[in-house]
C-alpha cells in the first residue's frame, strides 16, 4: 500500500557523489539553489540543468529514479503555473495574447510560467539527488556538524539532530508496521479502497489506532534502551564515523563555484528573461 | 477447502535495487481437515506463502486454488475468500483498536456479515470469546488495551475466528508466550480445529510445536518446499534439517543419541509416544543390556 513512498529514499550504490562529505553536499545543494534563483535568463537555467545532469550521471542513480521525485510536486507546479499564466499582473510591452475578463495571457506571463515551472522542478530534482545519495544518518551528522556554531547561543543542536535521525529511522519501521496492520484488518474484511472520502477516512481508524499505540510503545522502549546505555546528550560524546573533507569535496567546490560564476556571467552578458523575449519577438 | 499451489513465485519490490525473490516455485497441497505446519527459517518464504492464501498478496506467478476460488482470476471475490480463510498475524494483539473487547471482536462480523442482527452478532461474539477461553460477560466492556498480553492475543484470535472461517492460518501464534501460555494456546488451536475451523495452518519455527500438534508439515527453504509429509517422516531426516540450519524436536535429538548407542526407537517424535516407546524398550531390553 505504501510502497511508492520514494521521497528521498536512499539509493544504495557506490559513486563519486555518494562518497562526498554530507556537509559538503548540503552546502552544494544550497549553492545550487542560489544558482537557480540567480539565473535570470533561460541560458542560466540551461547551465543549471547541464550541471545537474552531470551530477546525476556521476551519482549513478538512474534518471527515472531522480525524475520520480517530481511526481509529488506535479500538482503544485501545475496549480501555480496556471495561476501565473492567467493572472500575471505585470506590465506588458506587447499586445495580450488573450484577454477574457480578468484573465489575461501575455508574452510575459508565458515566459514567467515556464520559468517558474522549470525552477520548481530543478529545486526538487537537486534536493532529491541529495537524499538519494546520502543516508539519513550521515545527512543528520552533516547537519549537526554544520549547525554546531548555533550551540554557542544555547541551541540544542545535538538533540535536534538526534530527534531528526530517530524520526527518519522510524519512517521505514512505521511503514512496515502500517502495511502489517492494513493486511491484518483486510484479513478481517476491512475495505480501504471503496466508498466516499468519509467512509475511507473512517476505515483508517482500525489502522491508525494500533499504529499510534505501537509508536508510543516503541518510543518508550527506545527511551528505556537509551537510558540503559547511559545516554545523556551531547556532552563529551564522540563520533564513530568522523566526517572528513576529501578531494571529491574540493572538486565539488570548484564545480559549484563554476556554476554560480557562469550563471552570474550569463546574467550580465545576456540580460534578463524579458530582454531575451524582446530580442526574439523583434 | 483444499489448497493447491503450483509453481508459486513472488518477488518483493520487483524491478528495484531492493528486489528480493521470496518464493521460487512453491508446489504444495493442503487437504481439508488437516492441522498443517509450515516450518522454515526467517526469510524462507513461509509468511509470504501464507499471505497468498487469502489474497493479501496477489498472485503474480504460478497458480493457486483455494477451495472453489481461483486466485489467478483477477475478478476473484476477495471478500468471500477472506471470510472463509481467516488469518492471524504474528503478534495479533498489536492490531487491536476498538474501545471495548466486544467492538473489536465484532469488527470482522460487521465487515463480512452486515445483515446479521444485533442479537445474533452478540451471541457469535460471546461464542468466540468463550472458545478462546475468556468470560464474555466480564471482558466484553473492557478496553482491549487493559488486558494482559496473553488475554490480548486471545481477543485478537477471537476477532478472527468469530466469522467461522473454514481455514484458519496462524503466523507464529505462540511467539513471545511463556511455556504455559504456549501449551494453552496449542490446546486452544486443537479445540478450534475440532469445531470451528476445518483446516488449521500454523507457521512456526518451534519444532516441538510442530511435532506435537501437526498432522502434516512442509519445510520451506529458500522460497521452495524442501520437504513435505508427516512430522515423523520429516524429523527422521534430522541431518538434512541441520544442513538448512533448522533444529529438530527434543525427542528427535534424544532418539539420535540413543541410535548412536545402538538403540533404535520407532517413534513419531511426540513426547508422549517417545516416552512410551523408550519405557517399553527399557522394560523389554533392560536385562539384556545388563550383561
Amino acid at each position: 500500500m505504501l510502497n511508492d513512498v520514494t521521497f528521498g529514499q536512499y539509493y544504495p550504490v557506490r559513486s563519486f557523489v555518494h562518497n562526498m562529505d554530507p556537509r559538503a553536499k548540503i552546502i552544494f545543494v544550497i549553492a545550487y539553489i542560489v544558482a537557480i534563483f540567480l539565473a535570470d535568463n533561460f541560458f542560466g537555467l540551461a547551465a543549471v540543468i547541464l550541471f545537474l545532469l552531470v551530477a546525476v550521471l556521476l551519482s549513478r542513480v538512474p534518471f527515472g529514479r531522480v525524475l520520480r521525485s517530481v511526481k509529488m510536486i506535479l500538482f503544485l507546479v501545475i496549480f501555480t503555473a496556471v495561476l501565473n499564466l492567467f493572472f500575471y499582473a505585470g506590465e506588458s510591452a506587447y499586445e495580450p495574447l488573450l484577454q477574457w475578463g480578468i484573465v489575461r495571457i501575455t508574452w510575459e506571463s508565458v515566459v514567467n510560467t515556464v520559468y517558474l515551472a522549470v525552477r520548481l522542478f530543478l529545486l526538487v530534482l537537486g534536493t532529491s539527488l541529495l537524499t538519494l545519495t546520502t543516508t539519513p544518518v550521515s545527512l543528520t551528522d552533516g547537519l549537526e556538524s554544520l549547525l554546531k556554531p548555533l550551540s554557542y547561543i544555547k541551541v540544542p543542536v545535538h538533540e535536534l539532530a538526534l530527534i531528526m535521525s530517530i524520526a527518519l529511522r522510524f519512517i521505514p519501521i512505521l511503514i512496515d508496521e502500517t502495511n502489517r496492520i492494513v493486511s491484518a484488518q483486510k484479513a478481517r474484511g476491512a475495505d480501504f479502497d471503496t466508498g466516499g472520502i468519509v467512509k475511507r477516512a473512517k476505515a483508517m481508524i482500525p489502522v491508525l489506532i494500533p499504529l499510534l499505540v505501537s509508536a508510543f510503545r516503541r518510543a518508550e522502549e527506545l527511551s528505556d534502551a537509551m537510558d540503559a546505555r547511559c545516554y545523556r546528550g551531547s556532552k563529551g560524546r564522540t563520533k564513530y564515523k568522523k566526517l572528513r573533507f576529501t578531494w571529491r569535496d574540493l572538486v565539488g567546490f570548484f564545480y559549484f563555484a563554476a556554476l554560480i560564476t557562469g550563471v552570474v556571467l550569463l546574467n550580465v552578458y545576456l540580460g534578463g528573461r524579458f530582454e531575451f523575449l524582446a530580442w526574439i519577438l523583434n | 477447502m483444499q489448497i493447491v499451489a503450483k509453481g508459486l513465485t513472488y518477488t518483493y519490490d520487483a524491478k528495484s535495487p531492493f528486489a528480493a525473490q521470496a518464493l521460487r516455485g512453491v508446489d504444495l497441497t493442503i487437504d481439508e481437515g488437516e492441522f498443517f505446519g509450515i516450518i522454515g527459517h526467517t526469510g524462507s518464504g513461509k509468511s509470504t506463502f501464507v499471505q497468498h492464501l487469502n489474497a493479501l498478496i496477489r498472485l503474480t506467478g504460478g497458480s493457486l486454488q483455494v477451495g472453489e476460488f481461483d486466485l489467478a482470476d483477477k475478478k476473484c471475490d476477495l471478500r468471500a475468500l477472506r471470510r472463509r480463510v481467516g488469518m492471524v498475524f504474528q503478534y495479533p494483539e498489536y492490531q487491536l483498536f476498538a474501545e471495548t473487547v466486544e467492538k473489536d471482536v465484532e469488527f470482522g462480523l460487521k465487515n463480512f456479515q452486515k445483515e446479521l442482527s444485533d442479537a445474533d452478532r452478540a451471541s457469535a461474539v460471546a461464542e468466540a470469546l468463550e472458545t478462546v477461553g475468556l468470560d464474555y460477560e466480564s471482558v466484553r466492556g473492557q478496553s482491549p488495551f487493559e488486558l494482559s498480553g496473553g488475554q490480548k492475543r486471545r481477543v485478537a484470535i477471537a476477532g478472527v475466528i468469530v466469522t467461522k472461517p473454514e481455514v484458519l492460518i496462524l503466523d507464529e501464534p505462540a511467539a513471545g508466550l511463556d511455556p504455559l501460555g504456549k501449551k494453552e494456546l496449542m490446546e486452544l488451536l486443537h479445540a478450534i480445529h475440532g469445531g470451528w475451523c476445518k483446516t488449521v495452518v500454523v507457521v512456526s519455527h518451534d519444532m516441538d510445536e510442530i511435532a506435537e500438534n501437526c498432522t502434516r508439515a512442509a519445510v520451506f527453504e529458500k522460497g521452495k518446499v524442501a520437504m513435505c509429509g508427516a512430522p515423523a517422516d520429516i524429523f527422521r531426516r534430522a541431518d538434512e534439517l541441520a544442513e538448512m540450519g533448522l533444529d529438530v524436536p527434543v525427542t528427535a535429538r534424544c532418539a539420535r543419541i540413543l541410535r548412536e548407542r545402538g538403540i533404535d526407537v520407532d517413534t513419531n517424535f511426540t513426547c508422549d509416544d517417545f516416552a512410551r516407546k523408550v519405557i517399553a524398550l527399557w522394560e523389554k531390553g533392560g536385562e539384556g543390556r545388563a550383561q
